[in-house]
C-alpha cells in the first residue's frame, strides 16, 4: 500500500478531514523552503504538495505566480526541488507529492525524473497540463518506480472522464472545486458539492477538493462530501507576506493549525 | 482569377488532418489544464462538423470576398528584383486585405465557429496587435464582446494598434507578466478562457497551442496558398522554386506553404527573427537555439534553459517574438520538408526600406524578414529562378519604431 493511500485510509478510519497544504518550492528560497516543509507537517498537514517552479505557470493566478516569480529568482530547479524533498522526506510522515508543469519534467527527461523522484521518496506526481489523454508515458514510468499519478478533476469535467482519471490515476483525485486559475476565494462554491457529488457516483477513490479555501470552516464544509481539502494561495500568501520577517516559520505553522481548528 | 464563393467545403478542409490526438508526428497534442479540455473538446467536434457544412464555407467565402478583398493579389516585384539581381520575386500582398494583415483570414474563421456555438465573448492575445485588430474588427461585425490581452512591452511598441482596437470596442488588456510581450499575453488570454468556458470563445491568433488549434487557424489560413498557386499558374505558367514567409507562431507561413507541401519540387522557407544575436535572450530563432517541449498546450520546438523554463525572447518585430513555434512547422522540420533560416533586425529593416523605395510597398517588420532573406539569395539563384514570398502584412504600425531604429542608428553613425 502506498503511503497516499494509507494517509487516505486512516483518515477514513478516523473519521477526519485531511488538510492538503501546497507551497512553491523555493519561495522565498530553498533553505527556508524547506524549513517551511517540516512546520507544515509539525502543523498537521496530512499531504504536502510541493510545487514545481516553471516560467509560464498558465494554470495558476496571481498570487502564485509571483511566488513562482520569487522561486526562480532564488535558484529553485527541479534537480534541487528533488534534492530538498530528499532532504526532508526521513522528517516527514505525511505523503508528498510533486506539483509541477509538463516542461521542467520533460527536460529533465521523464525516465531520469522518475528515477530521482523515487530515490527522493516522492510518493505522487500531478502535472498539471497532462490531462489524462496526454498522461500514457508519465503513468508508465511513474507507476513502475511505484509513484501515484494524480489527476485534477474541475466543474467541466465530464462523468465518462471523471471515470477514465479514476481507472489511469492512484493514489487520490484532486477536485477543482470551480471554474478560473488558482487563488483564494471567500466561500465554498457550490460548485464544490455538485463536482464531490458526481465524483463519488463515479468512483470511490480518495478525494481532496481544492483552489480558493483559506480558513477553518472551509475545511469542515468540505467534510460533508470530501476526504481533504487542499490549500495552495493562502498558505501562499502567508509565506509572501512574512517571507522577509525572522517570524516566517512560526506564522506558516501557526496558520496550518488555525486551518486545522 | 475566379473569386472564392464557389469553392466547397471539402476542397478547404480535411485534406491534411493530424492523427486523432491531434498530433503532427511527434509534435502537437493537447497538454491543457483539466477545466479546458472539455471546452476543448467541444471546440474540436464542432469545428470538424463546421468544415463538412457547406453553409458554413459558403458564409465564409462570402464575407472573405466582399468585406476582406480576397482574392489578394499576386505582385510580381520587378525593380525589387532588379535591385537584388536574379530570381523572379512574387509578392503575395496579404498587406492589402481588409485590417492589413493575413490575421483576418483565421479571425473571421474561428468568430463564424463561435458564432455557430453560441458563444457572446471572445478573448484573443495580440503580438504586434495584427491578431487583436482582426479579432476587434470580426467583433464589431458580427456583434460580440472583445478582449485582448496584449503585452505592455507590445502596447508601447504597437501604440496604433492598440487605439485601433479600443476605436473598434474591444477593451485591451495590458499583460505585466514575464516579458510583456506575446507568450505572456497567451498565458493571460488562456486563464481569462479557464474562468469562463461557457460563454467565450478563445480566438487564438497562431498556428499553435492545444489541438485543434494548429490544425483550425492552418486551414482558415490555406485560402493563402491556394491563391497564390492558382495565380502562379495563371501569371507565369509553373509553380513557383521555392516559396518564403516569416515564421512567428507559423500562421501565414503555414497558410501559404499548405498548398505546395505536396509539390515536392518546391521549397517550403520559414523565415525566424534572429534578433541582435543568436545567444538566449536576444533572438527567436527557434530552429537554431531550441529544442523540443511543451508550452501553452502543445509540444513543439522552444526556446528553453536547461532546467525547462522558458527563455526571453528579442525581435525589433512584436509579431515574431515568440519562443514556441507551431507544431506543424516542427513536424516539416523534422522531416526535412520545410527547412528554416533567420535574419537579423538590422537585415529586416534594411529590407524594410529596400521594399519602400523600390515597389512603394510598407511591409510589415513581421514580413519585412521574409524579404530580407529573398534579398540574400535572389543574385545565387540565377534569373530562371521564381521565388514567391508572402508579404503577410502592411508595416503602416511599424513606421514609428523604424524611424526610431534608424534614428539610433544616425546617432552611431554621428
Amino acid at each position: 500500500m502506498s503511503r497516499i493511500d494509507a494517509a487516505f485510509r486512516d483518515l477514513r478510519r478516523e473519521g477526519r478531514t485531511g488538510l492538503v497544504t501546497y507551497v512553491t518550492a523555493g519561495d522565498p528560497d530553498l533553505e527556508r523552503s524547506r524549513e517551511i516543509l517540516l512546520r507544515l507537517a509539525r502543523g498537521g498537514a496530512d499531504l504536502i504538495e510541493v510545487g514545481v517552479p516553471f516560467s509560464d505557470p498558465l494554470a495558476d493566478g496571481p498570487v502564485i505566480q509571483r511566488a513562482t516569480e520569487r522561486a526562480i529568482a532564488a535558484g529553485s530547479t527541479l534537480v534541487k526541488v528533488l534534492g530538498m524533498v530528499s532532504d526532508v522526506r526521513p522528517l516527514i510522515d505525511a505523503p508528498i507529492v510533486i506539483f509541477s508543469y509538463a516542461n521542467p519534467i520533460l527536460r529533465m527527461g521523464l525516465d531520469e525524473f522518475v528515477n530521482r523522484a523515487r530515490q527522493a521518496g516522492v510518493d505522487g506526481v500531478l502535472t498539471l497540463d497532462v490531462p489524462p489523454e496526454e498522461s500514457e508515458q508519465f503513468r508508465a514510468a511513474l507507476s513502475k518506480a511505484r509513484i501515484d499519478t494524480i489527476f485534477l478533476l474541475s466543474p467541466t469535467t465530464s462523468a465518462a472522464r471523471i471515470r477514465r482519471a479514476s481507472a489511469l490515476g492512484s493514489g487520490f483525485l484532486y477536485g477543482i472545486s470551480r471554474l478560473g486559475v488558482t487563488g483564494v476565494r471567500d466561500d465554498v462554491a457550490d460548485s464544490a458539492r455538485e463536482l464531490a457529488e458526481r465524483v463519488r457516483q463515479e468512483t470511490g477513490m480518495p478525494l481532496a477538493l481544492g483552489f480558493g479555501f483559506s480558513r477553518p470552516e472551509h475545511i469542515r464544509a468540505v467534510a460533508a462530501f470530501a476526504d481533504a481539502a487542499v490549500v495552495g494561495s493562502a498558505l501562499v500568501s502567508v509565506i509572501a507576506e512574512h517571507g522577509q520577517s525572522p517570524g516566517l516559520l512560526d506564522e506558516v505553522e501557526r496558520y496550518v493549525r488555525w486551518l486545522k481548528s | 482569377m475566379t473569386t472564392n464563393t464557389s469553392v466547397p467545403a471539402g476542397v478547404w478542409f480535411g485534406r491534411r488532418d493530424p492523427d486523432a490526438r491531434g498530433y503532427f508526428g511527434a509534435f502537437g497534442g493537447r497538454f491543457v489544464p483539466e477545466t479546458l479540455v472539455a471546452p476543448i473538446e467541444a471546440l474540436e467536434k464542432e469545428y470538424l462538423r463546421a468544415r463538412q457544412d457547406d453553409g458554413f464555407a459558403a458564409e465564409l467565402s462570402r464575407l472573405l470576398t466582399h468585406y476582406v478583398g480576397r482574392a489578394t493579389p499576386l505582385w510580381d516585384a520587378r525593380r525589387l528584383r532588379q535591385h537584388c539581381g536574379g530570381a523572379r520575386i512574387l509578392l503575395k500582398r496579404e498587406d492589402l486585405t481588409h485590417t492589413g494583415a493575413h490575421k483576418i483570414n483565421n479571425a473571421l474563421g474561428q468568430a463564424l465557429l463561435a458564432q455557430r456555438m453560441g458563444k457572446k465573448r471572445i478573448v484573443a492575445e495580440t503580438g504586434a496587435g495584427q491578431h487583436g485588430v482582426a479579432s476587434a474588427t470580426v467583433c464589431a461585425l458580427l456583434g460580440l464582446e472583445c478582449v485582448v490581452y496584449m503585452g505592455a512591452e507590445d502596447m508601447a511598441r504597437q501604440a496604433l494598434n492598440v487605439f485601433r482596437m479600443r476605436l473598434l470596442g474591444a477593451e485591451v488588456r495590458c499583460v505585466e507578466a514575464g516579458a510583456k510581450t506575446l507568450k505572456d499575453a497567451i498565458n493571460e488570454a488562456m486563464r481569462d478562457w479557464v474562468a469562463r468556458p461557457e460563454d467565450t470563445h478563445y480566438l487564438l491568433g497562431s498556428a499553435l497551442g492545444p489541438h485543434p488549434y494548429p490544425l483550425m487557424v492552418r486551414e482558415f489560413q490555406s485560402v493563402i496558398g491556394r491563391e497564390a498557386k492558382a495565380q502562379c499558374l495563371e501569371q507565369i505558367g509553373r509553380l513557383p522554386d521555392a516559396v518564403i514567409a516569416c515564421v512567428g507562431g507559423g500562421s501565414n507561413a503555414i497558410g501559404i506553404f499548405d498548398a505546395f507541401i505536396d509539390e515536392p519540387k518546391v521549397r517550403l522557407i520559414g523565415i525566424e527573427a534572429g534578433g541582435e544575436a543568436i545567444t538566449p535572450g536576444r533572438h527567436a530563432a527557434r530552429f537554431a537555439g531550441g529544442s523540443a517541449g511543451v508550452l501553452q498546450g502543445t509540444r513543439t520546438f522552444v526556446l528553453q534553459d536547461s532546467h525547462g523554463n522558458i527563455e526571453l525572447t528579442h525581435s525589433v518585430s512584436a509579431g515574431l517574438d515568440y519562443a514556441a513555434v507551431g507544431p506543424e512547422h516542427a513536424w516539416l522540420h523534422d522531416r526535412g520538408r520545410a527547412e528554416y533560416h533567420h535574419v537579423s533586425d538590422d537585415e529586416a529593416l534594411q529590407a524594410f526600406r529596400t521594399l519602400a523605395r523600390t515597389e512603394g510597398i510598407l511591409p510589415a517588420l513581421e514580413s519585412s524578414h521574409a524579404i530580407a532573406y529573398v534579398m540574400t539569395v535572389a543574385r545565387g539563384l540565377g534569373k530562371d529562378a521564381v521565388l514567391l514570398v508572402n508579404l503577410s502584412g502592411r508595416g503602416d504600425k511599424d513606421v514609428q519604431t523604424v524611424e526610431k531604429r534608424l534614428q539610433e542608428q544616425a546617432n552611431v553613425a554621428d
